[in-house]
């Protein structure tokens, strides 16, 4: 227990450096700009197909489900603003999140991971490049940018979803209604804890695919090793918070 | 070019050890430019460590390295960048990028070295253009004479291609100091001696200083015995009477168990009596080149 304890302490003082590495490359020269921006590509555009799919079907689900509920209290006109609520505060950024968590943090955790056990880290290193700023710092800005986007275009697909079903679909409620009580539903409160969760995970995930892909030994079994604890352990961080963020925004 | 009145590395009682084991004990060496040292030793006798100290990529536990007359035994990460940048640094295996082009690979240290701080030697990205650093590529793998391979990926050409893809994208910033790791392991022996020859071909055409970790005696042997003929574009075996002639440039390090237990000439080597040092001279020298 003590053992387990002892790695576990200093391996999230090896997260911190990291991560404290990483932050300070952001004001440090030299600045890969290029590489920031085919990472962005590949985190933000590439996800995009995925997140749409999901958010399309969170929506219609959610409006599924709460049409038939509410219907029961007679409440079917609250449909909009419970998708929009549940939508933008939630599962939006949560869902969003965990996809590019398995998209993503696995991802950079391989390529890092096999750059590792292939010796190209340290001829970086060797070459006079900080991996550091050349790997890690890039993928830290691209996908702390590009989540909060991808998030936003989730919910506004799951919106158009949850429209589908109540609407045309069920006629459980009109067209201007849904809209109406959608946009009122949602205040600044929620539009920021919408647009803040996205952006610490899209931290969490890019910083724990590195320190995954970077601390790999073992050759390709270690790669395949890494990869796994990579997305385990960046899902298991969105939910733990996901939840502090509730936590404080709820007594706001 | 650097500053021939001053050695360009030192070494002064460096230690280092991973855990019980001493992976190098008390190593004082001195490399001047235009110098070699070839570095014999049995497998885990600290020769790759050593050759890591030297820029910093392992950090000794005692002693002073001196590299470009700074010590960086105990510098930061971040100030070691700009040092590395002036020392190119061949791996065992080439350590090529695999998802970047032969031409990406070599021109990689002209785009992405540090530019910031007064170490710098080369070109940082900010000062790089495009077409001028493709350019330097382009001459570097024509050097080694792979100018053919400029669009095809490290995994589409043979080892020993790949070995001298490592050597252009090593001496690519034209660094004053090249290490070379193991540079003909595992190659056969037609593709060792041009390996060696270009090895040879970037001393002499730029009186850069080396430092070779090998395992084959004939390496040494031609560092020592042969110089780049620039007009005639070919290996020549050293003139005799000439005092600035390669066997003087080019001494031998023997090491054992992270300790150097040989240091001196190629004929000094030859002659000597201890019975792990000779283990690395052939019975019946090939001279063959």
């Amino acid at each position: 227990m003590a053992r387990f304890l002892t790695t576990w302490i200093s391996s999230f003082q090896d997260f911190i450096l990291l991560a404290g590495r990483a932050f300070l490359n952001i004001i440090r020269k030299p600045h890969y700009y290029m590489d920031v921006l085919l990472q962005m590509d590949g985190i933000g555009f590439g996800s995009v197909p995925i997140v749409v799919l999901t958010g399309f079907f969170s929506g219609a689900i959610i409006a599924l489900q709460m049409s038939r509920a509410l219907n029961t209290y007679g409440a079917s006109s609250q449909v909009g603003s419970i998708v929009a609520l549940t939508l933008v505060r939630e599962l939006g950024p949560v869902l969003t999140a965990l996809l590019v968590a398995g998209r993503n943090a696995s991802g950079i955790a391989s390529e890092l991971g096999s750059m590792k056990v292939s010796e190209q880290i340290d001829a970086m290193r060797a070459l006079g490049t900080d991996p550091i700023q050349k790997l890690v710092t890039p993928r830290l800005i691209a996908t702390a940018l590009m989540l909060p986007l991808l998030t936003v275009v989730a919910d506004a697909i799951g919106l158009i979803g949850a429209y589908l079903v109540a609407v045309p679909l069920l006629h459980v409620i009109s067209a201007g209604t849904y809209w109406t009580t959608s946009w009122r539903a949602l205040v600044v409160n929620d539009l920021a804890q919408g647009l803040m969760k996205p952006f610490l995970f899209g931290i969490l995930i890019s910083l724990i695919g590195c320190f995954y892909g970077l601390r790999t030994s073992g050759g390709t079994q270690g790669v395949g090793l890494a990869t796994t604890q990579a997305v385990v352990s960046a899902s298991i961080w969105i939910f733990f918070v996901t939840f502090l963020i509730d936590k404080i925004f709820v007594n706001l | 070019m650097a500053d021939d009145s001053k050695p360009l590395l030192e070494f002064k009682e460096v230690s280092l050890r991973f855990g019980e084991k001493w992976a190098l004990k008390k190593i004082s060496l001195t490399l001047n430019p235009g110098e070699t040292r070839i570095i014999f030793g049995a497998a885990g006798s600290g020769k790759t460590t050593l050759l890591k100290a030297v820029i910093g990529l392992v950090e000794v536990d005692e002693g002073e390295i001196r590299l470009f007359g700074k010590n960086i035994a105990h510098m930061d990460e971040h100030e070691l960048y700009g040092l590395r940048a002036r020392a190119g640094f061949l791996f065992q295996e080439g350590g090529l990028f695999d998802s970047l082009t032969i031409g990406e690979n070599v021109e990689y240290p002209l785009l992405n070295q540090q530019s910031s701080g007064s170490t710098s030697a080369s070109d940082g990205p900010d000062k790089s253009s495009e077409t001028g650093s493709e350019q330097r590529a382009k001459n570097t793998l024509r050097f080694v004479e792979l100018e053919h391979t400029f669009n095809q990926f490290p995994a589409e050409v043979s080892g020993g291609m790949r070995r001298r893809v490592g050597i252009a994208r090593a001496i690519v910033t034209e660094p004053p100091l090249v290490l070379y790791d193991s540079p003909t392991a595992g190659l056969d022996p037609i593709t060792a001696n041009t390996i060696m020859a270009l090895v040879a071909k970037e001393r002499d055409t730029r009186n850069s200083a080396s430092l070779i970790v090998t395992h084959r005696y004939q390496d040494g042997e031609l560092m020592s015995k042969f110089r780049y003929d620039a007009e005639r574009e070919e290996l020549q075996p050293v003139d005799p009477q000439d005092e600035t002639r390669a066997d003087c440039r080019t001494k031998f390090i023997v090491m054992k168990d992270g300790e150097i237990v040989f240091f001196g000439t190629r004929p000094e080597l030859e002659s000597s009596d201890d019975d792990y040092v000779k283990k690395f001279i052939p019975k019946e020298e090939s001279h063959a080149v």
